[in-house]
């Protein structure tokens, strides 16, 4: 059960990060649920069963642990109130931009527009190329 | 008087609730905002007083004791952050009911707002690292609304960004958690910091490194910090200040609090830090240097200054410790205020690209001077609080023997007093590009003497910590000596 547990939660945590690196955002949004799905998991197996429960006392010891269902529960709402805001945001920038895709940051653009660096002979030789058109 | 704890946190939610309710009336929302933040610094004025004169303050809810139920505590380093955030906040949000453009468009800004001023609170004062988990939820969450609340296209890239980057953190900071529950079967610190001594040595150490690496994307550090200087630029002058000054230290204070309280002994990475430190000034400020527009560069120098923290984090003496934590506060104060000013330059010259800039000096000589004392004060020139700070680090690492980060530190000092000074002559010598409007024609009056004087009283502040570098240093050396110890710490928490 634990290995059935651990796969799964390498298998969503795999397909996250994936999806999460795409440049769709509707995939980055379906990439970050996975993501804190294959987390939650974790955080479930990390109950140690079958100990005295906290609060009633006794004997009995087929409780499972209720602090990891807690805080996975905790987590899993929160996970889902930033995907919400998330899709907000996917879709605010698709009615601002009219794509979903993700755009380039500021510093690439400025690299890319800036005009191409004009190399004198000295430092074209420098580089080690020759450059066409030389005499 | 657990009530102390509690208002920091209850009182801002309440005032964001309320302040949603009132939402047809601008002028109630200001009064409850700041009102609510007024208290909050009161409060926490008193709750430094307190914690230094009687020691660690623990409020437990529902009065559930601390290792089953959830447990707030306050130590001199939390209070002392506590406060210098709370006036930060109070001063920014004057700046932004000044400030034409960003909280009178927006009935959600006030709201937003004070949830961001609990999740900082919160963030502070909890015992365990469930809590402070989602403490950094709270605040991020609200950061998130306040980043991208032009919704310009521009703010949705880098909104995007900010938020896919900061889920990941949250998602390794589970992770951890959830390793670090099974491991020991407890998430209060206090608890922690026994359980894990007992733990074998490797896995303790990776646990530690996993916090530093789940801290280090919310602190910006070398190499984690690729987001800060692309996303904080796009908000609106006020939150961008209250971000530059208050969240990446926040990421610095749980590194802090984590490596210090949790791991003892040989279980704290200290060469890491080191390492890292060292990187984070460098590259930062080179970053800083090259850049064109004032708030891009200003951002920069936020992940170069992360370095200073994390390079007395990483000496694990009192001294490091107390020079860390005297350099976060007056990190805190000066970096919102370089951004307030930057924010002035932005209202009245409608553009912060250094090629369109200058002159400035002739005709708005207070913020000329105010932005000559914060930036100064940044890169350290004496008598100013960035002075104090870097001597008291410098000096740690010196009497640690880590002579090569202290001369990395000396030589970004140098390298950032260029980078100011870049600003100051493209922005406020020499002749503007174009002829800079009159000021009446860009804001009213009374706006911009208020944006002035939220800055001026920044500004203040960060003279009163290098006036009163003496006893602070003190309080601080007191600190430090507690966390290295945890002794107290455990003691009042599990007692």
């Amino acid at each position: 059960m634990t290995l059935v547990l651990a796969f799964s939660a390498a298998v969503l945590c795999g397909c996250g990060t994936w999806l999460m690196l795409d440049r769709h955002l509707s995939r980055v949004v379906v990439g970050v649920g996975l993501l804190g799905h294959g987390v939650n998991v974790v955080l479930m197996m990390a109950g140690v069963g079958g100990s005295r429960p906290a609060f009633v006392g006794g004997e009995t010891t087929d409780f499972s642990d209720p602090l990891p269902q807690a805080m996975a529960l905790t987590a899993i709402v929160i996970t889902f109130g930033v995907i919400a805001f998330l899709l907000a945001l996917a879709y605010r920038s698709w009615s601002v931009t009219g794509d979903d895709q993700v755009e380039d940051d500021i510093e690439d653009r400025r690299v890319a527009s800036a005009p191409p660096v004009e190399l004198d002979a000295q430092s074209a030789d420098d580089l080690g190329g020759s450059l066409e058109g030389e005499p | 008087m657990s009530v102390l704890l509690a208002v920091p946190i209850i009182a801002p939610l309440l005032g964001a609730a309320t302040s949603i309710g009132l939402g047809k009336s601008r002028r109630a929302q200001r009064l409850v905002g700041m009102s609510v933040l007024g208290l909050v610094l009161v409060d926490s004025a008193f709750l430094v007083w307190r914690v230094d004169t009687s020691g660690v303050l623990v409020a437990h809810a529902g009065r559930w004791r601390a290792p089953v139920g959830i447990a707030f505590v306050a130590d001199r380093l939390s209070a002392v952050v506590l406060l210098t955030s709370a006036l930060t906040l109070l001063a920014v949000l004057a700046f932004a009911i000044g400030e034409p453009g960003t909280e009178d468009r927006h009935v959600g800004f006030h709201p937003t707002y004070l949830i961001l001023t609990a999740g900082v609170s919160f963030a502070l004062l909890p015992g365990d690292l469930f809590n402070l988990f989602v403490a950094f939820e709270v605040m991020l969450m609200a950061s998130y609304v306040l980043l991208t609340m032009g919704g310009r296209a521009d703010q949705v890239r880098s909104g995007m960004t900010y938020v896919v980057v900061s889920l990941v953190a949250s998602s390794l900071f589970l992770l951890a958690l959830a390793l670090i529950y099974a491991a020991t079967g407890t998430v209060n610190m206090a608890d922690l910091s026994e359980k894990i001594a007992d733990l074998p040595p490797g896995l303790g150490r990776g646990l530690a490194v996993l916090l530093v690496v789940v801290f280090g994307i919310k602190a910006a550090v070398f190499p984690l910090f690729f987001w800060l200087p692309d996303s904080y630029p796009t908000a609106a002058a006020p939150v961008t200040a209250v971000f530059a000054g208050l969240l990446t230290k926040i990421g610095v204070y749980a590194i802090l609090r984590t490596q210090t309280v949790v791991f003892t002994g040989d279980l704290r990475p200290g060469g890491l830090l080191l390492v890292v430190a060292a990187f984070t000034m460098v590259v930062g400020v080179l970053g800083a240097v090259a850049q064109t527009d004032m708030r891009r560069l200003l951002s920069f120098h936020i992940v170069s200054q992360i370095g200073y923290m994390i390079m007395g984090i990483g000496l694990f003496s009192v001294a490091g410790i107390a020079g860390t934590i005297l350099f976060v506060v007056h990190q805190i104060v000066v970096k919102a205020s370089l951004f307030l000013v930057a924010g002035l330059i932005q209202v009245r010259a409608a553009t912060d690209r250094l090629d369109r800039l200058g002159g400035l000096a002739g005709v708005e000589s207070v913020v000329a001077a105010l932005f000559a004392l914060a930036a100064l004060s940044l890169a350290g020139v004496p008598p100013l609080s960035g002075f104090v700070g870097k001597l008291a680090l410098v000096q740690a690492g010196a009497e640690g023997g880590a002579w090569m980060v202290v001369a990395v530190s000396l030589a970004v000092s140098l390298l950032t007093l260029f980078s100011m000074s870049k600003i100051w002559s493209a922005a406020f010598w020499g002749e503007p590009s174009e002829p800079l409007a009159p000021r009446a024609s860009r804001v009213s009056d009374r706006r911009w003497y208020l944006m002035l004087a939220a800055t001026a009283a920044l500004v203040a502040a960060s003279l009163v910590v290098s006036l009163a570098a003496g006893p602070l240093h003190r309080y601080s050396t007191r600190a430090a000596a507690d966390l290295l110890d945890g002794s107290d710490y455990v003691g009042a928490v599990l007692r």
